[in-house]
């Protein structure tokens, strides 16, 4: 393919990367830059050029060794993202920018922990990175047909040029913001649209060379089944590589956590901490959707390509055998994609790390403290702009010098091993709360030496010559000291060899100092707070113990020379209103000076920070005793705190019950007024008639006989009404009592309904009054017969009043439906008017109407008749759907008894 | 004589205040709710008109309202007989312009008296 072409596509497609940065910064509230799913793909930065090429590699020469590397994650994912969730919080509560920040941090912040760290990443990943431009100017000189020995130095290689835009990017997008845990929304942005780009690509590769080139994979195995080194290929041999697995495997999963770039995208870079509910099955999906074809490439490859060839570039070549060179396009690109998203973070986090935790804090503090604020700013910037350069240029001669025939998989886990090397003091200070900065360091130093004269040196000396002999006779000629099988471990391959040793000591040595050495104040303060984040998470700046005497002037002062003016005083403003401080207040507390600190620390790091604010205050030394009391005492508030909002919010809940029922008692107060009223109203109304009539009789003896006996008449009649309108109320108060007041049993309905009738007969035979009874057979019921038989009478009676004068009829209907039995009394009277028929059953009803219309019973018949039913277990209602007249139904159940 | 008009709707009562009025030499008119109150008003403008409260079709308030506005009835005095004996309700009465309120039950004679107190 045409050099020019390959370099005008390779342009397109980095310029596409910065446009879409360009978009992610400018529309960085859209739902496309912040959604779980690119927090999702920008942790797939995992899957770099070792993924993409190297796996099928080493799947060509050792078999399924390269899938360790993704099992790690995806077997651990549930600890996985456990473990993160702690450490998210913390990094959240803390502001933490890089994992040297939080290791540094986690030990008392300790400054040449945090420069340790930061050295031994730079020392695993710029070989790591090398690698990645390896893979890329390799790939090229592949796709360009030209060849190695054609380079014309750093002006005439292309990959150098590449390098240097890529650079330009992190550069570019990666220092907007002087503080360090400010998310950058343009970057993670291509890195989820790379992720989806190298995935697409490398499958598209899988299946044509899977599909396309060979005739699915059935055919593959036929084919690479019969190639002499198969068996070897797909097998376990031994138990010895069973524990290979075991140590690659712990490997990886240490890797997810602590690559540097990694930790970059899993916690820097998280906006919610939900987003971890989709990464737990995301992730592994995608790690695996990645190895699919992996092993097919590996077999079509082994099958069709010469020997001699390096086997990582098996995808690219046997598209480019077939001479389908978009398809080899394709699949360099999908290589570009993955080698830049990996330099890109890789390179962030690196100089993140460098300028907080190495540069600032050795070398600028005096500086800054003295700086103006503008200054510091651009100065700040600069030193990691420097650092992503010298980082960049540093992987690229380190490229260029020591360019071996080396395979991407061997330095990949060179740099693992060495990253490995912060495991023991990272994942103890999680859940460990001894511990201290000098064990950790003493750990780590041992660690990395073991790694040097295990691992790193019989490497180097591979390139240099002189490792026979070495390997054969062992460092000084002991032979417990051989490289590959110290003290006669001889059974694992290098890299594990080197891990378990290096993990062994580190961790050994890490234990037995912490154990051995007492711990000061402040690594316990932290360590309390890392290892209980949970329980700390709601007392932020209160967990920090801090004795001593400082003022807010010289706080603040410090303060502005890296937040600027406006800054600093919005944030105090927030800080004095949250914990309600006043204004003027001259003397800082404990909260102030950690809040102060984390507001420095995004910015240069937390051992600076640190150093910054204890150059301005008077620091006194706490007692471990002491500190421990004072946390616990913090603790207790919050919880006293907790408890205490619990209670009122429960006294709020009991308060609207207590509310609620008091309403209801005040309705019922106010029907028994009302009741009571009515009664009184209706007891006077008959009083009234008989008090004026005997008047009238005691007034005049000689009255006319006529007029006498009407009045006298009037006088029964009335008291008659009277002694009604009692019993009713008596009655209906006895039936609110309950059933119990009921005689029930077993009656025949049908029998009792037809005696009603006959009690009407000679009235509607007198008023030619059609009554008729419906039923088919005998029905029987529990039932206190009295009471149904007054109910009965009731709502005839009813029905008698409102029928016309002439052709009146009303009848009675009993029939069975749904286990109850159904009774109905239908007349052609005037029905019930709209409006009134809510309250037809209320007891009164018709008097609180009365100036409508007058009541010819009590008012109470209803209201006596809805209490009897109920208490037989039944319903009666209005059939409202009837409009030529009116229709009262009741229905009792059987299962009433 | 001094015409009345009795307004109730319990023709027991009516029929004791009719007899008893009566006997007093009074002119009577009686009527069973507020409607048919307004058309005997209209037509015969007693010089006392004697009203329930609690009637149907119109109560004795608002019997009392229009009645208030005829012409005729310019020198009536209105009395209120009721069952509703509140005093909210007694001074909403005399507010409307009642000239006299009186609770159920009531005593014949009293009620006589002080209507011939009213038409002095």
């Amino acid at each position: 393919m045409s050099n020019a072409l390959l370099i005008i596509i390779i342009i397109g497609y980095l310029g596409l990367l910065f446009m879409v940065a360009y978009f992610a910064e400018r529309h960085e509230k859209s739902v496309w830059v912040n959604n779980p799913y690119v927090y999702v793909l920008s942790l797939a930065v995992y899957c770099s050029a070792w993924t993409y090429y190297g796996s099928v590699g080493v799947a060509a020469t050792t078999g399924i060794d390269f899938l360790t590397i993704y099992l790690g994650p995806v077997i651990a994912a549930p600890l996985w993202i456990l473990i993160l969730r702690k450490i998210l919080r913390i990094a959240k509560h803390q502001n933490i920018s890089s994992i040297a920040d939080f290791i540094s941090l986690r030990y008392g912040n300790n400054r040449f922990l945090g420069a340790l760290v930061t050295l031994i990443c730079v020392l695993g990943i710029v070989p790591y990175i090398a690698l990645q431009i390896k893979a890329i100017s390799e790939t090229y000189e592949i796709m360009s047909a030209s060849s190695q020995a054609n380079r014309l130095g750093l002006i005439g290689d292309s990959t150098f040029y590449m390098v240097v835009l890529i650079a330009l990017f992190v550069a570019f997008f990666g220092t907007r913001a002087t503080d360090a845990t400010q998310r950058r929304k343009g970057i993670m942005t291509t890195i989820a649209l790379e992720s989806i780009l190298k995935l697409l690509f490398f499958l598209i590769g899988g299946v044509y060379i899977t599909y396309f080139l060979f005739d699915g994979t059935s055919d593959l195995y036929q084919q690479a089944s019969e190639l002499s080194n198969f068996e070897q290929l797909t097998t376990f041999h031994t138990n010895q590589s069973a524990l290979n697995w075991f140590f690659t495997i712990a490997l990886s999963f240490f890797a997810i956590f602590l690559l540097p770039r990694q930790f970059h995208v899993t916690v820097v870079e998280n906006e919610r901490e939900r987003y971890l509910k989709k990464a737990i099955w995301l992730f592994p999906l995608y790690l695996l959707l990645f190895n699919i074809f992996v092993i097919f490439i590996a077999w079509a490859g082994n099958i069709r390509l010469p020997d001699a060839i390096n086997k990582d570039y098996y995808t690219l070549l046997l598209p480019l055998q077939a001479q389908n060179i978009s398809m080899a396009v394709l699949i360099f690109l999908g290589g570009l994609s993955a080698v830049i998203s990996m330099v890109v973070v890789s390179s962030l986090s690196l100089s993140t790390m460098l300028s907080n935790n190495l540069i600032i804090p050795y070398g600028f503090l005096e500086k800054f403290s003295k700086g103006l604020p503008e200054k510091n700013t651009i100065i700040i910037k600069y030193i990691r702009r420097i650092a992503i350069f010298s980082l960049i240029v540093l992987a690229y001669f380190f490229y260029v010098f020591l360019s071996y025939e080396l395979s991407l998989y061997s330095i990949g886990l060179i740099s693992f091993v060495l990253i490995a090397q912060l495991a023991p003091s990272f994942f103890l200070g999680l859940f460990w709360n001894r511990g201290t900065a000098r064990a950790a360091i003493i750990g780590m130093i041992v660690g990395v030496i073991t790694v040097f004269f295990t691992l790193i040196w019989p490497f180097t000396l591979g390139v240099l010559g002189g490792r026979e002999t070495l390997l054969d006779f062992g460092y000084l000629g002991i032979s417990n000291l051989k490289p590959y099988a110290l003290f006669g471990i001889d059974f694992m391959n290098p890299e594990t060899h080197s891990f378990f040793w290096s993990i062994f000591l580190n961790l050994g040595t890490f234990y037995g100092i912490s154990l051995y050495s007492q711990a000061n104040y402040r690594e316990r303060n932290y360590a309390e707070i890392f290892v209980n984040i949970l329980n700390y998470n709601g007392l932020q700046e209160q967990a920090y113990v801090w004795k001593g005497e400082a003022f807010v002037s010289d706080i603040k002062e410090m303060l502005t020379r890296f937040l600027g003016k406006a800054r600093t005083e919005r944030a105090l403003k927030l800080f004095n209103n949250k914990y309600n401080i006043s204004h003027e207040a001259l003397q800082a507390d404990a909260r102030l000076i950690s809040f102060s600190e984390k507001l420095l620390t995004g910015t240069i790091g937390s051992a600076s920070a640190k150093i910054l604010i204890a150059n301005v205050t008077k620091e006194q030394a706490v007692g471990t005793v002491e500190l421990l009391k004072i946390l616990e005492e913090a603790k207790a508030t919050l919880e006293r705190n907790k408890a205490l909002k619990l209670k009122s919010d429960e006294l709020t809940e009991l308060t609207k019950a207590l509310k609620e029922a008091n309403n209801h008692l005040k309705d019922a107060d106010k029907k028994k007024d009302e009741f009571l009223e009515t009664v009184a109203h209706e007891l006077k109304t008959p009083i009234t008639s008989i008090k004026a009539a005997s008047e009238i009789l005691e007034e005049e003896p000689d009255m006319p006989s006529v007029a006498r006996t009407q009045f006298l008449a009037n006088i029964v009649k009335d008291t008659q009404r009277l002694s009604t309108l009692i019993n009713n109320i008596l009655d209906l108060e006895k039936l609110s009592r309950g059933p119990q007041e009921l005689t029930l049993k077993k009656t025949n309905i049908t029998a009792l309904s037809s005696r009603v009738i006959d009690s009407f007969k000679v009235i509607a035979e007198k008023n030619q009054i059609q009554l008729d009874f419906i039923s088919d057979k005998s029905y029987y019921l529990y039932l206190d017969e009295d009471r149904i038989f007054q109910v009965l009478v009731n709502l005839i009676s009813n029905s008698l009043k409102f029928i016309p004068e002439e052709n009146g009829c009303v009848s009675l209907a009993l029939y069975e439906k749904e286990q109850a039995i159904f009774c109905s009394v239908t007349d052609n009277g005037r029905g019930v008017p709209m409006a009134d028929q809510p309250f037809i059953f209320e007891k009164f009803y018709q008097s609180n109407n009365q100036n409508i219309i007058k009541p010819q019973g009590s008012g109470f018949g209803l209201a006596i008749c809805k209490k009897i039913i109920e208490s037989h277990g039944g319903t009666i209602w209005l059939d409202s759907t009837f409009n030529q007249g009116a229709k009262f139904v009741f229905k009792i159940p059987y299962t009433n008894e | 004589m001094s015409s009345i008009l009795l307004v109730d709707d319990e023709p027991n009562i009516l029929m004791s205040l009719e007899y008893a009025f009566k006997k007093q030499g009074y002119k009577v008119f009686i009527a069973r709710d507020g409607e048919e109150a307004l058309e005997i008003a209209q037509k015969h403008c007693p010089k006392i008109v004697v009203l329930d409260v609690m009637m149907p079709k119109l109560d004795g308030y608002e019997t009392l309202k229009t009645m208030k506005s005829y012409t005729c009835l310019a020198q009536t005095k209105f009395v209120f007989l009721s069952a509703k004996t509140k005093d909210s309700d007694i001074a909403y009465g005399l507010s409307i312009g009642a000239d006299k309120y009186f609770s159920k039950p009531f005593s014949v004679k009293k009620l006589i008296d002080e209507i011939k107190l009213l038409l002095i």
